[in-house]
C-alpha cells in the first residue's frame, strides 16, 4: 500500500504519480496500484485522469470534480464528495461513503458510481452509460438529458427527475416531488426486475429489493420537433 | 382608378422586404422557427469598413519577398508545457463530424497540416480520421460532452472549452434527425433518427469560479501539457476575456456574430451577438490592463474571409484568426457547378444555408454517404491549403506596405474608418479625420 499525504505534498505530485503508476500496469511493469491518499481536506480534482486499475482510498473529503475522467480505477472516498464526482468516468468504480454535491457522475460514460449519503441537484445529468446508485436523497433536475445508463436511487428524488430524458433509466424507491419534461412512470416487468437487481449486488446493497422500486423513463415524445409541444420546451 | 389617372410606381416596403414578407407566410405555415446554417447574413459594420494607410514620407515599406514578414505564431504559453506552433496566424475553427461529412473533416485536416496550422474538433467529438489527419487539433470541450473521453484528450494538441459561439451565444448544437447517422448516433449516444437537443450549458459547471476548478481538473487530467483555450460568442467581450484569463485560459477564442453554425435558428444568427469588429477592442483592452496581452493569446472569428481581414484583426490586437465558413467555401461549399441541385431544392449557388437537411450537394454538410462521395478530400485538402496561402501572403503584402517585419507588428495607428460606427468600434480615426467616435475622454 503506498501512501500519500496531500498535507505534505502538491496535488501535481498525486495525480503524476498515479498517471504513472498506472501506465507501469499498463507496459507489464512493477506497478504501485493500491493506494492510501491522507488529508484531502477538500482538495479538487484529486485523483483524475486515472487510466489503470489503481486502487485509491481517499481519507477525507474531497472539493470538486473527484476521480473526474475514470477510466478503469476504483476509487473509495471515506467522507464526502464537492461537485461532479466522477464526472466523465469511462469505466471502473467510485463508492463515496458521505454525501455527494451537484452534478454527481455527470456525463458518466460508463462503470459504478455509489453514493452512500445523499446526492444533491443534477444527479446523473446528461449520463452516457455509467451506472449510479445513490443510497440516500437526490436533489432536482436529477438525471436531466441522461441519454443512457442508469440511475437508481433507494431514497426520494427533487423537482423535475429525468427531465429532457433520453434512454436512461431510473429506477427510485422513494417519492418524487414531480417529473421533468418527457419523463414518466414506467411499467416494471421482470426484465427490468432483474436488471435492477443486478445493478443493487454490483453496488454491495442487499437491504432492499427491486420490487420496492418504481421505473422511470422517456416518453420519447421529444424526439421529433412538433410544433403542438412547443410548451414542453 | 380610372385609366385616365396616373398612378404612382409599385413600391415595395423595406420594412416588409421579399425575405420578411416570405419569412411571415413561413412562420405561418408551419408554425416552427426557421432553422438554418450559416453566420449572420445582413451587413452590419465589419472589417471591410477599415483602410490600412500603408508607407508614406513617414512610413517606409519592407521590400516584398526579400525583406522578411514573419507570419508564425505561438499559441498556448502561458501554463501548458506543449504551446502549438503554427507557420500562420489563421487556424481551422470548429466543426463537428456530423454536421460535416467525415470527408469534409479529413480536407479541412489535409489542408491546414499543409498549411502548418491546426484543426478543430466539434459537437461530434473527436474521429480517428481526423486525429490521423491534421497534425494539429484543437479538441472542443462543449456542453453537450458527445463522445467526450480521456483518451481522445490525451491525443489532442489542445483543448477548447466552448461557453458560446458567435452564431448562437446561449444556444446549444442541433442536430436534426436527416443528420443523426448510425454512426454519429453511436459517437454521440443517441438513438439513430431523432432530433437532437444539446445543451447549451455546461453540465458539471456555471460561472467563472467554477470553470477555474473545471480548468485545473483538465490541466491535471492532461499533466498540464496542452492549451487549454476558451470559446466565447460575441456577447460581452471585455468582461468575457478578463474572466477567461483569470479562470486560467491559455489562449482566447472571440467568435462574433458573422460566425456561422450548421444549425441554428435564424432568429438567433441574426439577432444575439456582436459584429465581429466590435468585440475586438474591448477584448485586447481587458488582456491589456490584466498585463496579459501576447501573453494569453486572442483568437478572433466570425466572418474573416481574405488576408486584409486578418490583417485588420491582427492590427487591432488579435494574435490570430480562425475561419469557419470561408474553409468550406474554399473545399467546394455553395459553388456554382451544383446550380442544378441548389435550384432544386429551393436555393441557389452563394445563398444556399439548409445545412441542417443534410442534402447539400457539394458533399459537405451531409452524411449522405452518395452526396459525401462527391467530396475528393485530397483535392479539396489542396484546395484549402493554397487558400490559407493566398491569406497569409495578402497579409504580409499589407504588413511590408506598413512596414512590418511580423504580422504581428501591425497595429491600430495603421488604419483608419469610413463610417462613424466602424471608427467607434474600432477605435481608429474616421479617414480624413483626427476623430475617434465614442471615446467620452475627447
Amino acid at each position: 500500500m503506498a501512501l500519500f499525504d496531500l498535507q505534505e505534498r502538491s496535488l501535481r505530485e498525486l495525480n503524476a504519480e498515479l498517471h504513472r503508476q498506472a501506465a507501469l500496469l499498463q507496459q507489464g511493469a512493477d506497478a504501485d496500484t493500491e493506494w492510501e491518499v491522507t488529508n484531502p481536506r477538500g482538495s479538487h480534482a484529486v485523483a483524475v485522469g486515472i487510466d489503470g486499475a489503481l486502487t485509491v482510498n481517499v481519507r477525507g473529503s474531497v472539493g470538486y470534480y473527484c476521480g473526474g475522467m475514470n477510466q478503469s480505477g476504483q476509487i473509495h472516498v471515506e467522507g464526502s464528495v464537492g461537485p461532479g464526482v466522477g464526472e466523465n468516468m469511462m469505466s471502473g468504480s467510485i463508492r463515496v461513503t458521505g454525501d455527494a454535491s451537484q452534478y454527481a457522475g455527470a456525463t458518466g460514460r460508463g462503470g459504478q458510481l455509489v453514493i452512500e449519503g445523499n446526492a444533491s441537484s443534477r444527479c446523473g445529468i446528461s449520463i452516457k452509460g455509467i451506472d449510479i446508485v445513490v443510497r440516500g436523497d437526490v436533489g432536482h433536475m436529477s438525471a436531466f438529458m441522461a441519454q443512457s445508463g442508469n440511475l437508481v436511487v433507494l431514497g426520494n428524488a427533487g423537482d423535475a427527475l429525468g427531465d429532457s430524458i433520453y434512454e436512461a433509466k431510473l429506477f427510485v424507491r422513494g417519492e418524487v416531488q414531480s417529473l421533468g419534461a418527457d419523463c414518466v412512470k414506467k411499467e416494471m416487468r421482470e426484465q427490468h426486475l432483474k436488471h435492477l437487481t443486478g445493478l443493487l449486488e454490483r453496488a454491495q446493497i442487499s437491504d432492499v429489493r427491486a420490487e420496492e422500486f418504481t421505473r422511470y423513463g422517456s416518453a420519447r415524445q421529444l424526439y421529433h420537433f412538433d410544433v403542438d409541444h412547443a410548451d414542453a420546451y | 382608378m380610372s385609366s385616365t389617372n396616373p398612378s404612382t410606381t409599385p413600391r415595395k416596403s423595406a420594412k416588409f422586404d421579399d425575405y420578411t414578407l416570405s419569412e411571415i407566410r413561413r412562420a405561418a405555415a408551419t408554425g416552427l422557427y426557421d432553422i438554418r446554417g450559416a453566420g449572420a447574413k445582413r451587413k452590419v459594420p465589419g472589417l471591410d469598413d477599415l483602410l490600412f494607410l500603408g508607407a508614406s514620407m513617414s512610413r517606409y515599406p519592407l521590400e516584398g519577398y526579400r525583406e522578411k514578414c514573419g507570419t508564425g505564431v505561438v499559441l498556448g504559453s502561458r501554463f501548458a508545457q506543449k504551446p502549438l506552433e503554427l507557420k500562420i496566424p489563421i487556424t481551422i475553427a470548429g466543426m463537428s463530424f456530423g454536421s460535416l461529412s467525415g470527408n469534409a473533416k479529413e480536407a479541412l485536416g489535409r489542408g491546414a497540416t499543409l498549411a502548418g496550422t491546426s484543426t478543430t474538433t466539434g459537437d461530434g467529438g473527436m474521429t480517428p480520421e481526423e486525429r490521423g489527419h491534421s497534425q494539429l487539433l484543437v479538441y472542443q470541450y462543449l456542453p453537450s460532452r458527445y463522445g467526450m473521453n480521456p483518451d481522445d484528450l490525451r491525443k489532442a494538441d489542445a483543448i477548447e472549452i466552448v461557453v458560446g459561439q458567435g452564431a448562437k451565444p446561449g444556444g446549444g448544437g442541433m442536430l436534426l434527425g436527416q443528420k443523426i447517422s448510425p454512426r454519429v448516433a453511436e459517437m454521440r449516444t443517441l438513438p439513430e433518427g431523432i432530433d437532437q437537443r444539446s445543451a447549451c450549458r455546461h453540465p458539471d459547471w456555471t460561472g467563472p469560479d467554477d470553470l477555474a476548478i473545471k480548468i485545473l481538473e483538465l490541466r491535471e487530467i492532461t499533466d498540464w501539457q496542452k492549451p487549454i483555450y476558451i470559446k466565447v460568442g460575441g456577447a460581452r467581450p471585455y468582461y468575457d476575456t478578463a474572466l477567461a484569463v483569470k479562470a486560467g485560459a491559455d489562449v482566447v477564442v472571440l467568435d462574433g456574430m458573422e460566425g456561422g453554425t450548421a444549425a441554428t435558428q435564424e432568429v438567433f444568427i441574426e439577432h444575439v451577438g456582436q459584429p465581429t469588429l466590435a468585440c475586438i477592442r474591448p477584448a485586447v483592452d481587458a488582456l491589456q490592463e490584466l498585463g496579459m496581452h501576447r501573453k494569453v493569446q486572442l483568437i478572433l472569428s466570425g466572418g474573416i474571409r481574405n488576408g486584409a481581414d486578418v490583417a485588420k484583426a491582427l492590427a487591432l490586437g488579435a494574435d490570430a484568426v480562425s475561419i469557419g465558413t470561408a474553409a468550406l467555401v474554399a473545399i467546394g461549399d455553395n459553388d456554382p457547378r451544383w446550380e442544378a441541385e441548389y435550384q432544386a431544392l429551393g436555393s441557389t449557388a452563394g445563398a444556399y444555408d439548409d445545412w441542417h437537411e443534410g442534402n447539400d450537394p457539394a458533399g459537405i454538410s451531409t452524411q449522405d454517404p452518395e452526396r459525401a462521395a462527391r467530396l475528393d478530400p485530397v483535392a479539396a485538402g489542396r484546395r484549402l491549403a493554397n487558400y490559407l496561402k493566398v491569406m497569409t501572403l495578402e497579409a504580409q503584402t499589407i504588413a511590408r506596405a506598413c512596414g512590418k517585419s511580423h504580422v504581428h507588428h501591425l497595429e491600430p495607428e495603421d488604419l483608419v474608418a469610413l463610417s462613424v460606427e466602424s471608427a467607434a468600434m474600432a477605435r481608429v480615426p474616421l479617414a480624413g479625420t483626427d476623430w475617434v467616435p465614442g471615446r467620452g475622454d475627447q
